[in-house]
């Protein structure tokens, strides 16, 4: 019964905030609702026992993802109120590819949920003697050790790239040259000036 | 009533649905439309751990696992160009973009 509620209150918060993301005239609110939105998805995470997945989302998204998009939303000077003229010209076209697609899904997602043979609870996937993250460790790091390799491959040719795209070299920016420094030579840098007694420098 | 597996997929059907519409109503600013892409493979994610819980069968949350990175690799690599674009052009609006041509 608590468990119903929890997962009623859950995703109508999801949902919504959700919606309040593609809808929210301030871009900084909608990152915000979009953390919302991947918090309360992590406690459906937490009903549905994938705890490690939750605590993933969370740590991840919120903790990176979100971020990420909150620092590109604050360092780039863009008037949001001018691109989102185009909202409403969108809707009615949009809307009606949205009803339709969801009509879909929930037809088939009530008939998944009601297809005879098959057991109708939802139960932690691991046997109950193991922890959720021990079970998938389990499972990852033998059956699964390629794609998790993968994974990483992953990762690693998306930060490279980041880096590529975004790593500029300034011209006028005064940074220290090692080589110049431990190259410069006496004559390029001292001269002897003959003086003239009692005549100063000038 | 109790809560089975068709009601997590309708959840997840509203999410990929908003995702969708999202891109499809703020055609001009990007970094929405990849906020939606986000909010799509969400949905994916909780139908793979839905049908994971469903089936008594842990690999639905590797896979999920997996689009997690891909998700956060595709965030970072889209807003890395974002800001690119950004640098060259002064503003954001999608529409243009067809000038770049190489």
């Amino acid at each position: 019964m608590l468990a119903s509620i929890a997962f009623y209150v859950l995703s109508i918060i999801a949902v919504v905030s959700a919606f309040a993301v593609i809808a929210a005239r301030n871009p900084v609110h909608s990152v915000l609702f979009l953390i919302l939105t991947f918090f309360t998805s992590a406690g459906l995470f937490v009903l549905l026992g994938a705890e490690f997945l939750a605590m993933l989302l969370v740590v991840v998204y919120v903790g990176a993802v979100a971020v990420l998009f909150l620092f590109v939303v604050m360092m780039l000077d863009v008037d949001f109120a001018e691109l989102k003229q185009g909202f409403l010209s969108y809707m009615p076209i949009g809307g009606l590819v949205a009803l339709a697609l969801f009509a879909e899904l929930a037809l088939v997602a009530s008939a998944a949920g009601s297809a005879n043979g098959a057991p109708i609870g939802l139960a932690p996937a691991q046997p109950s003697q193991v922890t959720n993250a021990e079970a998938i460790g389990q499972v990852l790091y033998t059956d699964y050790l390629l794609v998790f390799q993968l994974a990483g491959l992953v990762l690693f040719v998306a930060m490279i790239g980041a880096i590529v795209l975004t790593l500029r070299h300034r011209p006028g920016v005064k940074k220290q040259d090692i080589a110049a420094q431990v190259g410069r030579r006496r004559s390029e840098a001292v001269e002897l000036k003959d003086i003239r007694p009692g005549q100063g420098i000038g | 009533m109790e809560v089975g597996l068709a009601h997590y997929l309708v959840v997840a059907a509203a999410l990929f649905t908003i995702g969708v519409f999202g891109i499809f109503v703020n055609r001009k600013n990007v970094i929405i439309i990849l906020m939606s892409i986000e909010l799509v493979l969400l949905a994916v994610n909780i139908n793979l751990v839905a049908f994971s819980a469903y089936l008594q069968n842990l690999e639905g949350q590797i896979f999920a696992m997996l689009v997690l990175t891909v998700a956060a690799a595709e965030a970072a690599v889209g807003l890395a160009i974002l800001v690119t674009y950004f640098r060259n052009r002064g503003d954001i609006a999608v529409e243009d973009i067809n000038q770049m041509r190489g």
